[in-house]
């Protein structure tokens, strides 16, 4: 359908994402008129309500966010408290938490992978459907998802908004043979996530590149987590608490949207594809090959083959969690005290789909000032937009309902999470 | 290549029971506590039919559903008429979690100024459209089961859905925390060590987790049936809790549930 007709794309409700949103693009013939990523989750107000409350609150209550990256939250929270309070964490709890994240990663990445984003490319409705002709597959997933949850079962007492965490540490820690019963499970994992890189790297990708800023953490010797100074492929390099100086949400015209930017150059790609083609050289060996032996390698600019490098971030996660386990020797204390101190600190942690920033001020009675928080989500929604203004128009002559699901799967390839992003947007882009 | 044409039953009416997943003002936790059932979900998928449940397929039937699964609270205009919708075509609506059933960590809006909070979260506050408070879908609609947690136990909810379908009464327990403390033979943290735990109060239903891990419970699943939170108060103020932190306690995830609600303005008032 190519020539002056005028088109509508229309998702009312954007499936198997995170949250609630729809999507909107309006075109004539083949140029994009109107993008609109509606966002119609009702706000929350969490940096409102965080105000009175005391530090030690803050990782319960952000993880409530997101039920899908609770950890992250609570990483986010804690490393930004432990800051403004000027506390330093023991290197045993530090471990970790990195265990942490990896079960986090492993149970939210396979949960994306195979059943919020593998049905778009084999045409299926959903896993339970997909399930029906690759029951395997499938059984295999959800081993691997559960295995990412037992990890966090065991660290935090339960998968969803977990209870360990706190400022300072844990409030209580596993034991060495505790972990060392995960060894086997793990064992299973890595080979699981390594077919998985094999298996994604079969799906059929579109032809869609593009010139991206990509942002992540780096660290000087650890594929990131918790920690690193924040850098990007065009020469941005900062500390956390640089962010909010480099770093701007834009509002647009008839919208409440908060859309952050790189000030002075716009939009930019937080998540598996930033880390990945920013940190290649920290993966271990065994995820390099994999990526490698499948012709993965930096930097990847094509948003659909995220699924290969998710699955690639898998096989770090169950790398890294086995290295964290062989390496444990419990801390002494579970964590260190944490005195009442009025402070600032701010955090970056990479949450699963990217980036999280958390900045608090504390007064001395350790009762919250003011929090900021900014979720992948809502910086890679400009990208988002982005990407769709110029992939719809290379659909312009596909049927409508092919296009639609096209444009579906490209938002969902960023594993947008929208019940994070809720209550820092509503509406959003509105533009001629 | 539609999700229509595509659909799970060839064309032919299904027979199975069909579910309807509806989503308010929430953080996704509890809905995802059904894809977090590994090991029961290809089951259940095959005992029900999952009818609507934006969050795991693009499949979207119409209603009416047997069961609907409710998470979250009412906090716009929109959503207080959505629900009247929702619960007119399920015969049965059970609410999922803390923020459908009591209001959720966003009801502290409901003792301060929400127009403050909105300036405060929002550069552009005008574009912002939400009721002065977070309320629990009972308020707007009759309920038929209110399953309690932040989160849910993804368990209780399973149970909840075989014995909905099954016409009969679920087993999920009313009693307090400290059952479970009990039956797990964990030693009583508020009065071995003077811990403040909610305990006492809460109902039972995440395996006394905090208590476990040691640290108080901050009532995750609520008020129990008939607490008693006037002793739990002054035993906390004995433990050299203010009222400030008293009151703070009671005012998390299920701040707004009638007996927590006055058991904090009660702190407030001293």
């Amino acid at each position: 359908m190519t020539g002056t007709g005028t088109r509508t794309i229309k998702v009312d409700t954007l499936a198997r994402v995170e949250g609630e949103g729809g999507l909107y693009i309006k075109m004539a013939g083949d140029r994009v008129t109107d993008v609109k990523l509606k966002i119609y989750e009702p706000p929350r107000l969490f940096e409102a309500f965080l105000r009175g409350r005391h530090f030690s609150e803050a990782p319960d209550i952000t993880a409530r966010i997101c039920g899908i990256c609770p950890i992250a939250y609570q990483m986010s929270a804690v490393h930004a408290m432990e800051r403004a309070l000027g506390i330093t964490i023991d290197p045993a709890v530090r471990l970790l938490r990195r265990l942490f994240y990896c079960g986090e990663w492993i149970e939210s990445h396979t949960l994306h992978v195979y059943m919020l984003h593998a049905p778009d490319f084999l045409g299926y409705a959903d896993v339970i459907e997909m399930a029906k002709d690759h029951r395997a597959v499938v059984e295999k997933a959800l081993r691997l998802k559960k295995i990412g949850n037992r990890i966090v079962q065991l660290l935090g007492g339960r998968e969803i908004h977990p209870i360990s965490a706190a400022v300072g540490g844990f409030h209580k820690i596993p034991t060495k043979s505790q972990l060392r019963e995960m060894v086997n499970d793990l064992e299973w994992a890595l080979e699981a996530s390594l077919e998985a890189v094999r298996w994604t790297a079969t799906l059929q990708f579109p032809d869609f590149e593009q010139d991206y800023e990509f942002v992540a953490l780096r660290h000087p010797t650890e594929y990131p987590f918790n920690e690193g100074r924040l850098v990007s492929n065009r020469g941005l390099d900062i500390d956390a608490a640089e962010y909010e100086d480099r770093f701007t949400e834009l509002h647009v015209k008839h919208s409440n949207a908060l859309h952050s930017v790189v000030r002075g150059r716009g939009s930019y790609l937080v998540g598996p594809l930033a880390r990945f083609n920013l940190n290649f050289d920290k993966l271990p060996e065994v995820a390099q090959k994999a990526a490698l032996g499948v012709e993965l390698k930096p930097p990847v600019k094509n948003l659909f083959r995220s699924i290969t490098v998710r699955a690639v971030e898998l096989v770090f996660a169950c790398a890294e969690a086995l290295r964290v386990i062989r390496e444990y020797e419990p801390p002494s204390p579970p964590r260190v005290e944490a005195p009442n101190r009025a402070g600032v600190g701010q955090a970056i942690t990479e949450a699963p789909r990217g980036i999280l920033y958390h900045r608090y001020a504390v007064d001395g009675n350790g009762l919250i000032l003011t929090a900021k928080i900014i979720p992948p989500t809502s910086q890679n929604q400009k990208r988002i937009e982005d990407d769709l203004r110029e992939y719809a128009a290379q659909l312009a002559a596909w049927p409508l309902e092919e296009a639609t699901w096209k444009c579906e799967q490209a938002v969902r390839s960023y594993d947008p999470c929208i019940s994070c992003a809720t209550h820092f947007l509503k509406v959003v882009i509105e533009r001629e | 290549m539609s999700s229509e044409a595509k659909g799970k039953t060839n064309g032919k009416p299904s027979t199975r029971p069909k579910i309807g997943v509806f989503k308010f003002a929430s953080c996704d936790g509890c809905q995802l506590s059904l894809l977090d059932a590994e090991d029961e979900l290809l089951g259940v998928a095959g005992a029900v039919e999952i009818a609507y449940f934006p969050e795991a397929t693009r499949t979207m039937l119409k209603g009416p559903y047997d069961i609907g699964l409710v998470e979250g609270s009412i906090t716009t205009h929109h959503d207080a008429e959505r629900i009247q919708q929702v619960r007119r075509q399920c015969k049965k609506l059970i609410t999922i979690g803390a923020c459908a059933t009591a209001g959720g960590i966003q009801a502290l809006r409901n003792w301060k100024d929400v127009d403050e909070f909105v300036r405060a979260v929002y550069a552009s506050p005008q574009f912002i459209s939400t009721l002065k408070l977070s309320t629990p879908i009972a308020e707007h609609v009759p309920v038929d089961f209110e399953l309690r947690g932040c989160p849910i136990n993804k368990y209780q909810l399973i149970e909840l859905i075989t014995a909905t379908l099954a016409g009969r009464k679920p087993n999920i327990p009313t009693y307090s925390v400290c059952m479970e403390c009990k039956r797990k033979a964990n030693v009583c943290i508020a009065v071995a060590r003077g811990v403040a735990c909610l305990g006492p109060v809460t109902q039972a239903g995440c395996g006394a987790l905090c208590p476990s891990y040691d640290r108080g419970c901050y009532g995750c699943y609520g008020p129990m049936e008939t607490p008693n939170t006037a002793s739990l108060t002054s035993q906390l103020r004995i433990l050299g809790q203010t009222d400030e932190q008293v009151s703070r306690a009671f005012r998390s995830f299920n701040a707004w549930a009638w007996p927590f609600r006055k058991a904090s303005e009660e702190c407030e008032r001293s």
